[in-house]
């Protein structure tokens, strides 16, 4: 199953990939460099001091360095596996406790890589940037304030005006595909 | 697996994400999430929203000292993270994981019902309930949000049945009386945001009694 497609993924995938299957340490400089300021960015908006944010910062790259084996481009994209890695951070900073995490889905032995299923996730995490920048403002500050930790959960809108149901069903299909593989090995 | 018909609501995944879930709550979605793969792929729909917007933050420099200290920090030795105990037929990873991977101490309801507190603090409340075939759950709290997630067995209410992985979202304007089915006994992970009220099990424990 092993295909070359790779070169027409994302360079984030890629270095991500390159970092997961190579210890790359150049792909992770390549990572830190897009990453960390766009996560610094998202620490200050959230009240976050600077040296409060880049203590955060140090923890999520450093993570994103040792859970590398976790990364599993057919399920999910690059910055939203960061993202989450950020969030929990953010969260143990916060309230001194762990948010309960579910079951993480054992990783197949192979790396082989279905390269349309990681293309299929990487153009929905397109379409959702592109609709997230199409929202109006107001739209756009209640998706913000939701995902961000702004929002309490009787506050957050069912609504969000987001067109979630076709990532929805191409992460479906990664699971499938794991799932699947899963069974093959045992 | 695939039989699951009642699953996590989208704000509540929204907010599980961002995480200002309370911890009782936050417990039941990843509780449902381990043991269901439509609100898996779902929840991580949401993280990818999260992402797109990390995405789109406008970039604020970063100093040399701290790209200097992640860098040197990759030659730090990996700690290896303590292994997660894996979920069974009944409890799921993140239960197993309150339970201290020691089996619920129950504490009597009365007859037909125990339950077990997981964690109670100012957040609300999570507890898992075991309920004997065809006795009624009993009801615990008004008001506020309750989340129910079946781990074993089945209920019935007034608003369907439920069975293992189904999850049922009441608030306060739902009066209902889940009734255990025959079979198994039904052990669930209830989670509410009101605070404990122990008086108000007496009545409902009646209950059975007066339905069976
Ligand atoms: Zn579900």
């Amino acid at each position: 199953m092993t295909c070359d497609m790779s070169t027409t993924f994302t360079e984030q995938t890629e270095w991500m990939l390159k970092v997961r299957d190579a210890r790359d340490r150049a792909a992770f400089a390549k990572l830190f460099d897009h990453f960390a300021p766009r996560l610094r960015g998202m620490l200050m908006k959230n009240g976050f001091g600077a040296a409060q944010a880049d203590d955060v910062i140090q923890d999520v790259m450093l993570s994103v360095w040792r859970k590398a084996h976790s990364f599993n481009p057919e399920r999910a994209n690059v910055s939203g596996w960061i993202f989450q890695i950020a969030r929990n951070r953010q969260i143990d900073v916060i309230r001194k406790d762990r948010r309960p995490m579910p079951e993480e889905l054992a990783m197949p032995e192979s790396t082989d890589i279905d390269g349309e299923q990681v293309l299929g996730i990487e153009q929905e995490a397109a379409s959702l940037r592109a609709a997230i920048s199409r929202l109006n403002p107001e739209q756009r500050d209640l998706v913000q304030k939701a995902y961000l930790g702004e929002l309490s959960h009787s506050e957050i809108q069912a609504e969000t005006g987001l067109p979630l149901g076709t990532i929805k069903s191409r992460i479906r299909l990664g699971l499938e595909r794991l799932r699947h593989e899963l069974k093959g090995e045992r | 697996m695939t039989d699951i018909a009642h699953h996590i609501p989208e704000a509540l995944l929204a907010s599980y994400v961002s995480g200002t879930l309370a911890q009782p709550f936050a417990l039941v979605v990843a509780a449902h999430v381990s043991i269901c793969e439509e609100c898996r792929a779902n929840l991580a729909a949401h993280e990818a929203v999260g992402g797109a917007l990390l995405d789109a933050f406008d970039p604020i420099s970063i100093t040399d000292d701290l790209r200097n200290r992640v860098m040197a920090g990759l030659d730090d030795d990996i700690v290896p993270e303590p292994v997660r105990p894996r979920g069974d037929n009944t409890y799921p990873t993140p239960v197993l994981e309150a339970l201290g991977s020691k089996p619920p101490k129950w504490r009597s309801l009365g007859p037909g019902a125990k339950q077990c507190i997981l964690n109670a603090g100012k957040d609300g409340s999570v507890r898992l309930l075991y309920i004997a075939p065809g006795f009624a759950v009993p009801d615990h709290t008004h008001g506020g949000l309750e989340l129910t997630l079946v781990l074993q067995g089945a209920f019935k209410d007034e608003t369907g049945r439920f069975a293992r992985g189904d999850l049922e979202v009441a608030d306060d304007t739902l009066e209902h009386t889940p009734v255990a089915e025959e079979g198994l006994p039904c052990i669930c992970l209830a989670a509410t945001d009101a605070p404990l009220k122990f008086s108000a099990f007496v009545p409902r424990l009646l209950q059975p009694l007066f339905r069976i």
